[in-house]
C-alpha cells in the first residue's frame, strides 16, 4: 500500500550541468523509521534530502511525500505537505535578526496564532525538549555556541510536532560527549512523539544507535539501502571502506 | 492508522459537546496546532467555563488528533492539572503527560523600563562621538597605511585597486552618461528659454560650461557612486562579517585596512575624479545637442566659446572635488561596513546608514568647497 511510504523516491536522477550527481536512485521509508544517508563528501546527500521535500526538483524520477506525487502537487498543496516536515539545517539557518524565542515561535505566529500563553507554552516545552533552558531563549543566534545552534534550530524544527524530521549532520561540529546526547535526546524525542526521521551523517555510533534503515550513496548510485545489517554485508568497495575499517570494526564489535 | 491525505485537506470538525444528563463534557475532532492556530477566544472561555467544574467527566474518545497545542489548551483549562473523571484513548496519556510531569522552565517576562529622555539623549551624542571617533581611526589608519605602503611599495595592493576602480568606475559608465545626459538637455532646455527673452542666447555656453563643469558633473557622479558602490562596499563587509571571513583574515595575520579598506579607498579616489570628466562630457554634449535644437547655436561655436566662459580652474575644481567625494564615500562605506553585526537585519541598516551619510556628506562637503573656492575660477 502506498500509504505506509511516507517518503518514497522513484528512479531519482540529477545532473548539475554535465555533472550526474544521482544515477538511478530508489528508496522508500515507511512511517515512524529513521533513515540514516550515508556517503562520502559531494556525493548528494544534502541534494537529495532536499528532492525530498521539494526544495529542489530532481532532473528525472518521480518523489512522492506523504504519499502525494510531489511533481505534479500544486505550489500551495507542496507548501502543505512541506509544512507537516520539519528540517534541520546543516548551518542551523536560525534567522540571524531575531531571538531564539521568536526563531522558534516564528512557525506558530505564521499561524496566526494569537494566544501569547499558548505560545510561551510550546516554545518553553521544546527548549526543555532539547535540553536549552529559559535563559537562553533571549539570545540572539549569534551569541549561542555550535552545539547551542543545533539544539535550537532543532528545536524549531520540532515545533510544529513534523510527520517527517530531515535532519542534515545533526552531530557534525559537536564534540563526542555532546553528540552522544543529541543521538539520545533524539532517540527519547523520536519515541515521544513519533516522527519519521532521515538524517545525513558520517557518524557510525549514530547510525547504530538511532537508524533502522540505511542508505549508502557512493559512486552516484544508492549501493546499498537496508538496515544496518544488509548493509553491512554489502560488498562495494565504499561499505566496505566506511563500515569495515578500523574504525567501524571498534564500533560495530560485535554486530553482524 | 490516521489517513493524511485526508486529514490535511479536510479537517474532521472540531467540538465540543455536553451530553444530555449534563455529567460529560465529549470532544471530538481534531485538536491539534493546525486546526487550531486560529480559533476564536470563544473556544477557550467555552473550554475554561467548562473546566472549572470539578463533577464533569472529560470523554475524549472522539478526539482524532491531538498535539501538544491541543493537550496545552485542555490542560490550562482544567487548571494545569488532569480532571480526576476522564476517558482518554492510550496515545492520548502521553499527550499529556508531557504537560503534567515534564519541568518547562517559565519566561520571565521582565517588561523592559522605558529609558529616561536624558539617558537617551546622552546615548544619541556619544553614539554620534563613537561613530565620529572611529570615522577618524579609519582615516588615521588609512593615512598611516599609505605611509607604510610609500616606504614598502611592493605591498601595495595592486590588483584590489585595479579591480575596484573598475567595478567602481568603468561598470557606472553607462548609469552617469544617462543621468549626466538627461541633466544637460535639461537645464540646457529651461536656460533657453530665459536666454531669449533678453536676447543673450549665447550665454548658454557660460551657464552650462560653468554649471556642469563646476557643480553638477561631480555632484552627479559622487551622489550616483554613493548610491551604487557605497552600498555594495558596506554590504561586502558586512557579509564577510556575518561568514567570518573578517576573522578569517585576522587569523591569517592580514590587516583588513591594509586589504579591504585601503584598495576601496584609493580606487574610489582615482575612479570618482575620472567618472566626473566623463559625466561633464556627456552632460555638455546633451546640453549642447539641445541648445543647437533650441537657440540654434552650432556645435562649433560652442566648444569655440567653452574655453573662454569656463576658466581651466573651474575645471580642475571639478575634479579635485570628484576625488575627495570619492574619499568620504568609500571610508563612510567601510565604516558602516565594519559596524555591521553577525546579523540580516543589522547589513540592511547600516547599508542604509552607509548610504544616506555618504550623500549627506557630499553634498555637505560641496558646500564646503561652493565656500572655499568662491573667489577662484569665476570669470
Amino acid at each position: 500500500m502506498t500509504e505506509a511510504a511516507i517518503v518514497r523516491m522513484e528512479h531519482i536522477w540529477t545532473r548539475f550541468g554535465d555533472n550526474v550527481v544521482h544515477r538511478d536512485v530508489s528508496l522508500s521509508l515507511e512511517r515512524g523509521k529513521i533513515l540514516g544517508i550515508v556517503g562520502a563528501s559531494g556525493c548528494g546527500k544534502t541534494v537529495l534530502m532536499r528532492e525530498m521535500i521539494g526544495l529542489q526538483a530532481p532532473t528525472e524520477g518521480r518523489v512522492y511525500l506523504f504519499g502525494e506525487l510531489l511533481q505534479t502537487a500544486r505550489p500551495k498543496r507542496q507548501q502543505q505537505l512541506r509544512n507537516r516536515c520539519g528540517m534541520l539545517f546543516q548551518g542551523g539557518a536560525l534567522f540571524s535578526a531575531l531571538t531564539v524565542y521568536d526563531n522558534i515561535a516564528f512557525s506558530l505566529r505564521e499561524l496566526r496564532v494569537s494566544d501569547e500563553d499558548l505560545i510561551s507554552h510550546l516554545v518553553c516545552m521544546k527548549l526543555s525538549m532539547v535540553g536549552l533552558g529559559a535563559d537562553d531563549a533571549l539570545l540572539m543566534p549569534a551569541e549561542l555556541s555550535g552545539g547551542m545552534i543545533k539544539r535550537a534550530a532543532l528545536a524549531r524544527a520540532l515545533i510544529m510536532e513534523p510527520e517527517l524530521l530531515l535532519l542534515d549532520e545533526p552531530t557534525s561540529g559537536l564534540d563526542p560527549v555532546l553528540s552522544e546526547e543529541f543521538v539520545g535526546l533524539l532517540d527519547e524525542l523520536q519515541t515521544e512523539l513519533g516522527f519519521t526521521v532521515v538524517l545525513i551523517t558520517h557518524d557510525l555510533d549514530t547510525l547504530k544507535d538511532l537508524c533502522d534503515r540505511v542508505a549508502v550513496l557512493a559512486d552516484r548510485q544508492l549501493v546499498a539501502f537496508g538496515t544496518l545489517e544488509d548493509v553491512l554485508a554489502c560488498t562495494h568497495p565504499f561499505t566496505e571502506h566506511f563500515f569495515h575499517g578500523q574504525r567501524a570494526q571498534r564500533v560495530f564489535a560485535g554486530m553482524g | 492508522m490516521v489517513e493524511f491525505s485526508i486529514e490535511a485537506s479536510a479537517p474532521p470538525v472540531r467540538e465540543v459537546r455536553v451530553s444530555p444528563d449534563g455529567q460529560t463534557v465529549v470532544l471530538s475532532g481534531s485538536w491539534n496546532l493546525r486546526s487550531l492556530g486560529a480559533a476564536p477566544p470563544e473556544l477557550r472561555r467555552r473550554l475554561e467555563a467548562l473546566g472549572g467544574e470539578q463533577r464533569l467527566e472529560w470523554d475524549l474518545r472522539d478526539v482524532e488528533v491531538l498535539d501538544s497545542a491541543g493537550a496545552f489548551l485542555l490542560w490550562r483549562a482544567w487548571g494545569r492539572r488532569l480532571p480526576e473523571k476522564r476517558q482518554f484513548r492510550q496515545e492520548h496519556v502521553s499527550t499529556f503527560a508531557r504537560w503534567e510531569t515534564r519541568q518547562i522552565p517559565s519566561l520571565d517576562d521582565a517588561a523592559r523600563p522605558a529609558v529616561p529622555l536624558p539617558l537617551r539623549a546622552q546615548r544619541f551624542v556619544s553614539g554620534i562621538a563613537a561613530h565620529l571617533l572611529s570615522l577618524v581611526t579609519l582615516l588615521g589608519q588609512f593615512v598611516l597605511d599609505v605611509f607604510h605602503l610609500l616606504r614598502h611599495p611592493g605591498d601595495v595592493p595592486w590588483r584590489p585597486i585595479s579591480a575596484t576602480i573598475h567595478e567602481t568606475g568603468g561598470r557606472a559608465l553607462g548609469i552617469t552618461a544617462l543621468v549626466g545626459f538627461l541633466i544637460g538637455v535639461v537645464v540646457s532646455y529651461l536656460s533657453s528659454f530665459q536666454l531669449q527673452t533678453f536676447g543673450a542666447q549665447i550665454y548658454i555656453v557660460n551657464i552650462l560650461g560653468l554649471s556642469i563643469i563646476r557643480e553638477l558633473g561631480p555632484l552627479l557622479a559622487a551622489i550616483l557612486v554613493a548610491g551604487r558602490s557605497g552600498s555594495a562596499m558596506t554590504a561586502r563587509l558586512g557579509v564577510m562579517r556575518v561568514t567570518q571571513e573578517l576573522d578569517a583574515l585576522s587569523a591569517m595575520g592580514i590587516s583588513h585596512s591594509l586589504r579591504l579598506i585601503l584598495p576601496k579607498v584609493v580606487a574610489l579616489t582615482i575612479a570618482l575624479p575620472l567618472l566626473v570628466v566623463w559625466t561633464d562630457v556627456i552632460a555638455l554634449t546633451g546640453g549642447a545637442m539641445s541648445a543647437h535644437l533650441e537657440l540654434n547655436i552650432g556645435y562649433q561655436q560652442f566648444l569655440q566659446k567653452l574655453p573662454q566662459a569656463v576658466p581651466v580652474t573651474n575645471f580642475a575644481i571639478g575634479l579635485g572635488k570628484g576625488a575627495v567625494f570619492g574619499l568620504f564615500i568609500a571610508l563612510i562605506a567601510c565604516h558602516f561596513g565594519l559596524r555591521i553585526q553577525p546579523n540580516t537585519e543589522s547589513i540592511g541598516n547600516e547599508t542604509t546608514n552607509s548610504v544616506v551619510a555618504s550623500i549627506t556628506l557630499v553634498i555637505l562637503v560641496d558646500a564646503v568647497f561652493a565656500i572655499l573656492f568662491r573667489g577662484v575660477g569665476l570669470p
